[in-house]
């Protein structure tokens, strides 16, 4: 049996090779499984994913559930996580937070990319006075800590979780931007390009054929790591109760909650705290993971 | 203008401004071609020899349009290229094709062979589906590669095949000029030979007009019908290849050409080592640009620059003639 598999694998002409961007995927999950902490991060991450997917089926208790005379109680077997304020189920309304969290995240980053990588893609592409205008409007919206302009988007907007997906994807955007603008001008000067451009190819579609396939590596890379960042930002928006309104199961604000009993209650807190922290460890070590495997000399 | 011309070149100039400073004022030019009048004929190979830096690479670019002549003409079948509305350059583009020097950087390592081969039928919606499948499989026959490695991705290929896959590419629209940017300099010698006999065979069978660009005289020498030799964005000399090969006339020539390792040890020939550098091309020295480096300079060398005269049915750009 093991003689038939290695004699397959090193048939070119085999069958099996067909297509060579599955083994060009193989080669890519082989490189990133030599690296430990990778996979731990993508284990972690995974683990959430799968906690927010499932939390109706997983959750032990409605996130909503109130039981005054159980507030406050410390961990026990009937409730791991123990209970806050109100007696609600910590571990299911971490579960239920869950998919806040990631969904912020997720959606946050998405807007950054569309936006920052796609005007990233076209300063880079065109160059010139164009490319030097936007980087300098890129430079100042730079120039912000990021956890203030998300502040200061959410105070034009209001509060809400829409907004604070906005304001996250807002403050992306300028870190996205510049990694697309210099992953394009680097790969526009690709021979291929010019030969595009010899066959008579439009701007479009030199852009989606041939610039956005070859520059996205480093984007995916970034996008990992943002998801973390964003996730933060979330967390952090709504403890100062600008995100998630209560009674939203939302990580943040529950922490923030949890603030007047850190003392004789102190669980309520640490609890969101250690899934914070655990989801932005999570999401970091996978990105660092992912950049190793595709291009070990690759800064971000 | 007869038939037999298949571009014409009329004083092709292409200058890079040099930009300084803040506020990029541009403070000169690097005259990468600098005038250029050329005639390509039908069928014909024309090889371009020259340094680096010489403005070969910089001339096929201007002729295809892939950078925009700063002054000039470039006749294709009669029809001026320069300044011509975008749309009707695509058309043309189809008859002139481009292969490039390095095969790794050429071609897009996200692609599979077919569809980088089909890319152009694509552009120019000649073919899809099946029938642009057919055909990638068909030219990857016609430069001598398998029609089951169609869906290979390049970083399966070694460097002489990618460069059949490019000629391939580049043969996918039938075009009536090649422009060939030192197609195999960046190929083992041993590839080199197969690429180019394959070169010539397709010459042969698709009824193909080269503009050969290289550096390596005996690879110029083995496909060329006419030898140009550029000097600062100038054509110094343009001859038949044997009577190029034969005596050069220019000094710069004589120069390349005794740079050619012999085989024979006893050979009297004198080598002729230049004294210094490619002067700059944004600086170029007055008079005949060679004038610094040349054994016979005098001092009408200094002043006047030559023109591309006649000489016995050749052209060459120097006062001793």
């Amino acid at each position: 049996m093991n003689k038939t598999t290695t004699a397959t694998k090193f048939n070119v002409n085999d069958k099996k090779i067909k297509s060579p961007r599955v083994s060009e995927l193989m080669r890519f999950i082989r490189r990133f499984k030599k690296n430990k902490r990778g996979v731990i991060g993508f284990l972690m991450v995974l683990f959430f994913v799968v906690v927010a997917i499932l939390a109706p089926w997983i959750a032990p208790y409605s996130p909503f559930d109130q039981d005054a005379g159980s507030a406050m109680n410390s961990p026990s077997l009937e409730h791991i996580f123990g209970q806050d304020r109100y007696g609600r189920d910590i571990l299911s309304r971490i579960i239920y937070g869950a998919r806040i969290s990631l969904i912020i995240g997720f959606f946050g980053v998405v807007i950054s990319v569309i936006f920052g990588a796609g005007l990233g893609t076209l300063t880079g592409y065109i160059g010139g006075k164009f490319d030097t205008i936007i980087m300098r409007l890129i430079d100042i919206l730079m120039a912000f800590p990021g956890f203030l302009l998300a502040l200061a988007i959410i105070s034009a907007l209001g509060p809400g979780l829409v907004n604070v997906v906005i304001a996250i994807g807002v403050f992306s955007i300028p870190a996205f931007t510049r990694v697309a603008r210099s992953t394009v001008s680097s790969v526009k000067n690709n021979e291929y390009v010019e030969a595009a451009h010899a066959m008579g190819a439009s701007h479009i579609s030199i852009i989606f054929k041939h610039i956005i396939p070859n520059s996205m590596a480093p984007i995916m890379v970034l996008a990992t790591m943002r998801i973390a960042t964003a996730l933060l930002t979330a967390a952090g928006l709504s403890f100062l109760g600008l995100g998630a309104q209560p009674p939203t199961p939302e990580w943040g604000a529950m922490l923030s909650e949890g603030r007047d009993f850190l003392q004789s209650a102190p669980h309520i807190s640490t609890i969101p705290g250690l899934a914070i922290m655990f989801v932005v460890l999570g999401f970091n070590m996978f990105g660092d993971g992912l950049r190793d495997a595709m291009d070990p000399n690759m800064k971000l | 203008m007869t038939i037999n011309n298949l571009v014409q070149i009329k004083n092709l100039k292409k200058h890079f401004p040099i930009k300084k400073g803040l506020l990029s004022r541009t403070v000169g030019n690097v005259k990468a071609v600098d005038g250029i009048n050329i005639t390509i004929n039908k069928g014909e190979t024309l090889g371009i020899v020259g340094e680096s830096g010489s403005g070969k690479s910089t001339m096929g670019k201007s002729i295809l349009q892939l950078l925009k002549p700063t002054e000039g003409e470039v006749f294709f079948e009669g029809e001026n290229l320069v300044g011509m509305k975008r749309r009707n350059l695509i058309k043309i583009k189809r008859e002139m094709q481009m292969v490039f020097q390095d095969p790794y950087s050429s071609l897009n390592p996200r692609l599979t062979v077919d569809k980088i081969i089909t890319e152009p039928l694509k552009i120019h919606g000649i073919a899809k589906g099946v029938k642009a499948k057919e055909q990638a499989e068909e030219l990857l026959e016609t430069v001598g590669l398998s029609k089951s490695q169609s869906k290979r991705h390049i970083h399966e290929f070694s460097g002489g095949q990618r460069q059949r896959i490019g000629i391939a590419r580049t043969l996918a629209l039938k075009p009536k000029l090649v422009i060939a940017d030192e197609p195999v300099s960046a190929l083992d010698v041993s590839v080199q030979s197969q690429v180019i006999n394959l070169m010539q065979d397709l010459q042969e069978t698709f009824n193909l007009t080269y503009l050969f660009i290289a550096h390596d005289l005996s690879v110029v020498k083995h496909i060329s019908d006419r030898v140009g030799v550029m000097y600062l964005g100038k054509i110094v000399e343009l001859s038949d290849k044997k009577s190029f090969f034969d005596k050069p006339l220019h000094p710069y020539s004589e120069a390349l050409m005794s740079a050619v390792p012999r085989i024979d040890p006893l050979s009297k020939k004198k080598k002729i080592i230049l004294k210094g550098d490619v002067p700059s091309p944004a600086n170029p020295p007055s008079g005949c640009s060679f004038h610094p480096r040349c054994p016979y300079a005098m001092e009408i060398c200094k002043n006047k620059e030559p023109a591309l005269n006649k000489v016995n049915g050749r052209y060459v750009a120097c006062h001793l003639y």
